[in-house]
């Protein structure tokens, strides 16, 4: 079984936003990056897949030399090589089209990518590496059992869920589900020890274009000040709600 | 020219959802000074009621193909439909349907996509719309020069204005491509409750509730408030609630017109699913929990005691109203 994982370079869920040269582009000063957490569950999942399967897990990010300790965290958790597909990441069609391509060359059984990437949540990604390769695609995935060629899938649907199979080759977009918070794995020393002399391979960009440009970025408006209402006169609430608000 | 606009349905049945999307696509086609067309798949309503959101057609699929929802055969029928109509703008609701077809839809047509959207564009040469990205701590604008264009924007993130008025309806016909199959053994959705995304108001609860037994006074709230019902995340890792409650950064981002937080402290990564929610109103007995930051209205008092207090408050006012 040959897993690929795809893997974003996000800022942290802590990080402070902001907006640096004129508003063209993420201040990254101060910026901690870590694996985008949709990823994190399609990782442990595709361990678990190996661990049970046998066969192999890569991790593959489409970016600069400054993404490489994020891939190799991923090692650290158990991924058995890492690609980096040098290039600035321009938009999710770009992205998906470099990934497709080494898809064509590699032929995973499976293809993990997380639902969106908590930087730019465009969710692109997965859907359009699946098109690329015409294989079965499913978002917002919370469930993936194996039975030999044949897949048992669950995917979120809004207010429930749907059971599905499908034969592989697919592609999935994961998140919470796919395996739970608990079980995430995490790095531990002999994982990090052995990363450093894992294979990362750096590979030339194919030729794709970008579909769409990035123009502005802003802020949200600041807040106005909270309006305290005393915990005996909870009339006013629903009167506020309602008056000034307009919201009941 | 022309803009078409998916209209989903849910067994059967039109959402919100669709209605917003409707007037999504009927106000870009007016910018772009041409007609807004609907397409529905496997829907048993009368799909005419579009009219009244500003489109001038709608075109009916039915057959097995569209008995149940598949990915690839709706982006399919997405293409066939923008090429019978010669429409180059697709308007697709971000829905965890609409989010599984615009990507494959993108890729059939060569379409540049713009995803997360949160408003109507702000020009047409080139298409430019805002959309939100640094779940929801950042907004920027984007734009795309391809020939064909997919929006695929927040679910309530215009609202819908109410109107009346009907449009002409059609059954259409496609020739699907050959596409991926995918099986789908089982629908299971939750009977009785409001889905998150379409919900207009949001109750959610957080670890200050002390146990999942103490959630039928939310589910009361929420039921007074005709909302539906969320959780904060460690709510959820404990599985005191369903993952499909759990809003946040890694959870569900919803914008919500009213999101009461109740016993949540408010972290960063909580308030960047729900910030974009039109009215916050956070009860945390902790005067200092940063929630209060980021809401309009505040509380500070005992859950277990507001709470019900609240319920009837909001019973009464329903009553009287």
């Amino acid at each position: 079984m040959k897993v690929l994982v795809c893997i974003s370079h996000v800022p942290d869920t802590t990080s402070k936003i902001n907006f640096t040269n004129d508003n063209s582009e993420f201040d990254k000063n101060g910026v901690q990056f870590v694996i985008n957490p949709y990823d994190e569950f399609g990782l442990t999942r595709a361990m678990w897949i190996k661990e049970k399967n046998g066969g192999t897990v890569t991790v593959v990010n489409v970016g600069g030399a400054e993404t490489e300790p994020t891939l190799r965290k991923a090692l650290a958790i158990g991924a058995d090589d890492a690609i980096r597909i040098d290039a600035h990441a321009k938009d999710g069609f770009f992205v998906a089209s470099q990934i497709a391509e080494l898809a064509k060359e590699n032929q995973y059984d499976i293809i993990i990518a997380g639902r969106e990437s908590i930087d730019y949540n465009g969710g692109q990604v997965p859907g359009m590496i699946a098109a690329l390769l015409n294989q079965p695609f499913v978002n917002a995935c919370i469930g993936l059992e194996l039975d030999g060629t044949n897949a048992q899938l669950i995917r979120e649907i809004d207010g429930g869920k749907e059971k599905l199979s499908a034969q592989l080759p697919i592609v999935v977009a994961g998140q919470k589900g796919l395996v739970e918070e608990k079980d995430l794995r995490i790095p531990n020393m002999r994982g990090i020890m052995s990363a450093r002399t894992k294979p990362l391979q750096v590979r030339p960009a194919s030729e794709a274009n970008q579909r769409t440009m990035v123009g502005s970025f802003e802020k949200p408006a600041p807040k106005s000040a909270v309006k305290m209402i005393d915990a005996d006169n909870i009339q006013e609430l629903v009167s506020l709600l309602h008056n000034e608000a307009k919201v009941i | 020219m022309s803009v078409l606009v998916y209209l989903e349905n849910w067994e059967g049945k039109f959402k919100k959802n669709s209605y917003e999307a409707a007037q999504y696509a009927s106000k870009t086609a007016k910018m772009m000074d041409c007609n807004a067309i609907g397409v529905t798949m496997g829907a048993s309503e009368d799909s005419s009621v579009f009219g009244a959101y500003g489109l001038s057609k709608v075109i009916n699929l039915n057959g097995g193909d569209f008995d149940q929802f598949d990915n690839y055969k709706t982006a399919s029928a997405l293409k066939n439909i923008a090429e019978q109509e010669s429409a180059n703008t697709i308007v697709i609701s971000g829905t965890l349907n609409g989010k599984s077809v615009a990507p494959l839809a993108s890729v059939m047509l060569n379409a540049g996509m713009i995803s997360n959207v949160c408003s109507l564009a702000s020009s047409t040469s080139p298409l430019t719309v805002k959309r939100s990205v640094f779940s929801s701590k950042g907004f920027v604008d984007y734009s795309t020069n391809e020939e064909h264009k997919i929006i695929c924007f927040i679910p309530n993130s215009l609202g819908v204005e109410e109107a009346e008025g009907s449009c002409e309806v059609v059954e259409g016909n496609v020739n699907l491509d050959s596409t991926p199959t995918i099986t789908v053994n089982e629908v299971d959705r939750i009977k009785g409750k409001i889905p998150l995304p379409e919900a207009e108001r949001v109750v959610s609860a957080g670890r200050g509730l002390k146990g999942p037994e103490n959630w039928g006074m939310i589910e009361e709230l929420a039921e007074a408030l005709d909302a539906g019902t969320a959780c904060s995340k460690p709510v959820s890792d404990m599985g005191w609630r369903p993952h499909t409650e759990h809003v946040g950064q890694t959870g569900i981002a919803i914008n919500p017109d009213l999101y009461i937080a109740i016993g949540i402290s408010g972290a960063i990564q909580h308030l960047a699913g729900v910030s974009s929610s039109k009215v916050i109103v956070a009860i945390n007995n902790d005067a200092e929990a940063p929630f209060f930051k980021a809401a309009d209205y505040g509380i500070v008092g005992d859950a277990f005691e507001v709470v019900p207090k609240l319920t009837e408050a909001v019973r009464n006012f329903k009553a009287n109203n």
